[in-house]
Order: structure tokens, then sequence, then C-alpha cells
């Protein structure tokens, strides 16, 4: 089944530090701390591209910029770059993220996942496949997908 | 109708816990009072009857072993005697008793992957499945519960979300993932079945794919929802259509937007006029004709807003088949069906 790779050989940046979350004085134990920017990104940075050994923050799919995220609304939207314009791998990489962050973020977000503007051949297509909950359903109960979603993602801690 | 004076609102009956994952859809029996059937990703349907005595609802059987993928949608036969449920599987299954260790009396396995919807004729001697795979199938029903392939419709260019025959005509109706409402009928004697008229966006039609389809009772007016954000209403002359002149389009009567900020999944028309629609913004909203009474244009309002109906996406509103009760059954991705009464505030 593998033939060539579709990028065979992919920029590699280096990776972004990682900040400790520093606990402000203003708050106390109970008061719960907004989900933010950074938080998200930590939770999709060390997803493993599907076809490379590298994350996802590694070829630069996903950057802190990627992810915005209104917490009060419980809304976040994750716009990433695929590494060539006809990434046949893009429509696995959305999956990911997106169940990622299934299993990441309280049930009550709204979760929309695209491809950067400009960044795919077939932009429009793959934003409505990777946004019809209904196709995703489907896929997440195709077992070869699943498996190849699950090898990507970062084993829990 | 006096709906627009009234302080109304709609008020939780009761939850009905069960399912555990997203439920899809859920369906009144038209000729039970009080039966309702849900759906979900759990791949069990449950059925759902509310007691003379204490007027709440109990979960009687769970139909399950069967499908081995999500089920996703289900219609009573108008008898109200046969169920039959659509899988992820690529099965449809025909159900005839509602209890936890009954089987299906009709597994229809044809689509190549994911049914997607199944709706029963007027006379429920004919039942229609669309799916994954572009095509609307449509099937006659014979003796000892013998399906047999009438016609395969391919037109759409995209999975089939949802297929809907018209309440009182054999015309079929289907929308898609390719933004389109496809509408079917045979014209002449040799009974195929042709495609007659697609609303697509070049006829006022939606620019992102088309959920669902509701009629009202005189079968003269029909309501879609789209992933556009809008609700689109649409006409036909029935009376010229029924007189035997031959197909009548349908053309469209006004677009509601603004209301719903996330997909609209559901939309469903009462028998006495309220349109309930359902989205992925957690809300249930009605509408109504304010002008419904007059000779005037049609004018859709805004009746009520329910925020927060669900904790998650609503997927399914259905009114309840009677014009008494305004009850209307919901679905959700928070695995929760739910019973709601439209009724005046106190």
């Amino acid at each position: 089944m593998v033939t060539g790779l579709i990028n065979e050989n992919p920029i590699i940046y280096p990776k972004k530090e990682r900040r400790l979350r520093t606990d402000s004085s203003t708050t106390d134990e109970f008061t719960p701390e907004p989900i933010d920017q950074l938080e998200i990104f930590d939770h999709i940075r060390d997803i493993k591209d599907p076809e490379h050994p590298n994350t996802l923050e590694d070829l630069r799919v996903v950057t802190e910029d990627s992810v915005e995220v209104d917490d009060e609304n419980s809304y976040v939207r994750v716009t990433f770059t695929p590494t060539v314009e006809h990434c046949s791998m893009a429509t696995v990489i959305g999956l990911c993220v997106r169940v990622k962050l299934l299993r990441s973020l309280p049930s009550r977000y709204k979760i929309d996942i695209r491809v950067a503007p400009g960044s795919h051949a077939t932009e429009d297509a793959l934003n409505k496949q990777l946004n019809d909950k209904e196709r995703v359903a489907a896929a997440l109960e195709n077992p070869n997908l699943v498996e190849m979603v699950d090898e990507c993602l970062p084993s829990e801690e | 109708m006096t709906l627009m004076d009234k302080n109304l609102g709609l008020v939780e009956v009761q939850k009905l816990e069960g399912h555990t994952d997203r439920v899809w859809n859920v369906a009144w029996n038209p000729a039970a009072d009080g039966v309702l059937a849900s759906c979900s990703a759990d791949k069990t349907v449950r059925i759902w009857e509310q007691s003379s005595l204490t007027r709440s609802w109990t979960c009687k059987a769970v139909l399950e072993g069967t499908h081995t993928r999500t089920v996703k949608s289900l219609a009573w036969s108008p008898c109200g005697k046969l169920l039959a449920t659509a899988s992820f599987d690529g099965t449809t299954c025909v159900w005839e008793n509602f209890a936890t260790d009954s089987e299906s009396v009709s597994v229809l396995q044809v689509h190549e992957s994911e049914v997607k919807s199944v709706s029963w004729n007027a006379s429920g001697s004919l039942l229609a499945t669309c799916g994954r795979d572009k095509s609307v199938w449509i099937w006659e029903i014979l003796p000892e519960y013998e399906f047999d392939c009438s016609a395969v419709l391919t037109g759409h260019s995209e999975d089939v979300k949802m297929v809907l025959w018209h309440p009182t005509m054999n015309v079929l109706f289907s929308c898609s993932y390719d933004n389109t409402i496809k509408i079917w009928c045979s014209e002449d004697e040799d009974g195929d079945y042709n495609c007659v008229q697609t609303l697509g966006e070049s006829n006022n039609g939606h620019s992102s794919t088309v959920w669902s389809i509701s009629f009202n009772a005189a079968g003269d007016k029909m309501v879609t929802c789209s992933d556009d954000l809008t609700v689109k209403i649409w006409k036909t002359d029935i009376s010229r259509m029924q007189s035997g002149e031959g197909y009548v389009p349908w053309t469209h009567v006004c677009t509601l937007s603004g209301f719903h900020d996330r997909t609209i999944y559901s939309v469903h028309w009462s028998r006495d006029g309220v349109i309930a629609s359902g989205a992925g913004d957690d809300t249930i909203q009605l509408f109504v004709d304010s002008n419904s009474d007059s000779v005037d244009r049609p004018s859709y309002k805004l009746l009520l807003k329910k925020e927060k109906a669900h904790e998650k996406d609503v997927n399914s509103v259905q009114w309840a088949p009677d014009k008494e009760s305004r009850l209307l059954a919901s679905a959700s991705d928070d695995k929760m069906v739910k019973i709601w009464k439209l009724a005046s505030e106190p």
C-alpha cells in the first residue's frame, strides 16, 4: 500500500519553548482558570504527523496562533496549515485534532477545525467535510481510520 | 391562530435518560398516543411509552444487537405497527414487535456504506432509503414483509442526508451534502421515478448541506434547514397537482436567517402550524406565520427561542402527531431525549 510520501522532505522547525503556567496571585484555588490559547495548543502540539515521525508543531502545521478560543462562550477554532497544497493527509490531520480536543476539552465546547486560507487545493471541500459531524461520526466508526488517528495521538501521560 | 398573542413558553415535561451516546433522531408513533422511538450512536433504538396513570414516560424496550454501528434515523409506518431504522452499518431494519428481545422482520442491505435516512409513504406501501453512496432507493412492500426494490435514484452528487415522502402524494423529497433538495415522482404509466425538480442555490435554495425537510399539514408548504444557518419555506399549488395536472413545481417563499448561529440539523412543522428548529447552538426555536389568517403574504416570525434546550447540539425536533397536546420531542448529543410542551407561561 505504501507509495511515495506526499511530502518527502518536510521542513522541521524548532519547537516552541514550553512555558510554565504561572499562578496568578490574584486568583485563589477555587476560581476556575479560564482555558486559554496556550492550553489548547498544548493539547494538540504533540500530535504526530500521519506520514512523518515529527509532530504537528515541528512541521508548523499548528502553532499557538492556530488556536482561537473564547472560553466564556465555550468555543474553539483551530486553523491548521498542511505542509503541501495537495496533502491528502489533511483529512486525517483534521480528524486527529478534533479527536484530541474532544478528549481533552470540557464537553461544553463547540469545536471548528479548518485549513488555513490558501493552504490547500480543495480548501472549501475539506473544511466542509471536517465540520460535518455526521461524516466525522461515521469516520470514527471506521476501524482503519480510528487506528490511523490513534497512532498519531500522543499517549496520555 | 392566536399563537403570537399569548405569552407562550416551551416547558420541559420530562428528560428521558437511557442512551449512552449521542441521540440522532426521535419519532412519535402516528397511531398510538404518547409512544415514541429514539435512535443513537450507542447502536440501539429505544421505545418510550407514556403511562396513562402517571402521565410520565418510561423506556419500554431497547432494540439492540442488530445494528452494529450508529442508528442514524428511524420512521414509523403510517399504521404505527412497523418501525424502520437506518444505520451506519449499511442496513435498514424493519421491526414489528417492540420488545427488548425482538428481532427485526426484515433487513434491507444494499447501500454500499452508511444509510442516513428512511421514510414511509402516506399509505405505507413504499419505503425510501438514502445514504452516503449518493443514492436513494425506493422499496415496495410485499406480503410477508418482503421488500422489493422498485427504483434506485441517482442524481445527488454527494451523500444524501434525508429522504421524506410528501404527506399525501407519492412524491419523494431528498436533501443532500451537495446543498440541494431533489424532488422525485413518477409521471408516466411505467411508474419510473425521475427527478422532476432540483431546488438549489440558483433558485433561492441553500448554500450548504441541507439537513432536514418537513411539510405543513396541508402538504402545500415545505420547510428545510441547512448548514448555511437558514430555514427556508417553499410552496406549491397542491390542488392543481392533486387534480392530475401533472407535476407542479415548488417555489421559494422566504428565508429565515439570523436566528441560529450554528448548523441547523432539524426542522418540523406541527399540525397547527408551528415550525420547530433544532441546531448545533443547543437552542430550539419556534416560528409561526403571523399572517396565516389573512390573504396577505405569509410573514414568519420567531415565536420563541429556548436557549440551552440541551447541553449540546440538538439533532432532532419532532412534534407529537395529534393537534391538541402541543408536545415536542427533541434529541441531542448530550445523550438525552426531552419532551417539551408549548404552553402559556404562568
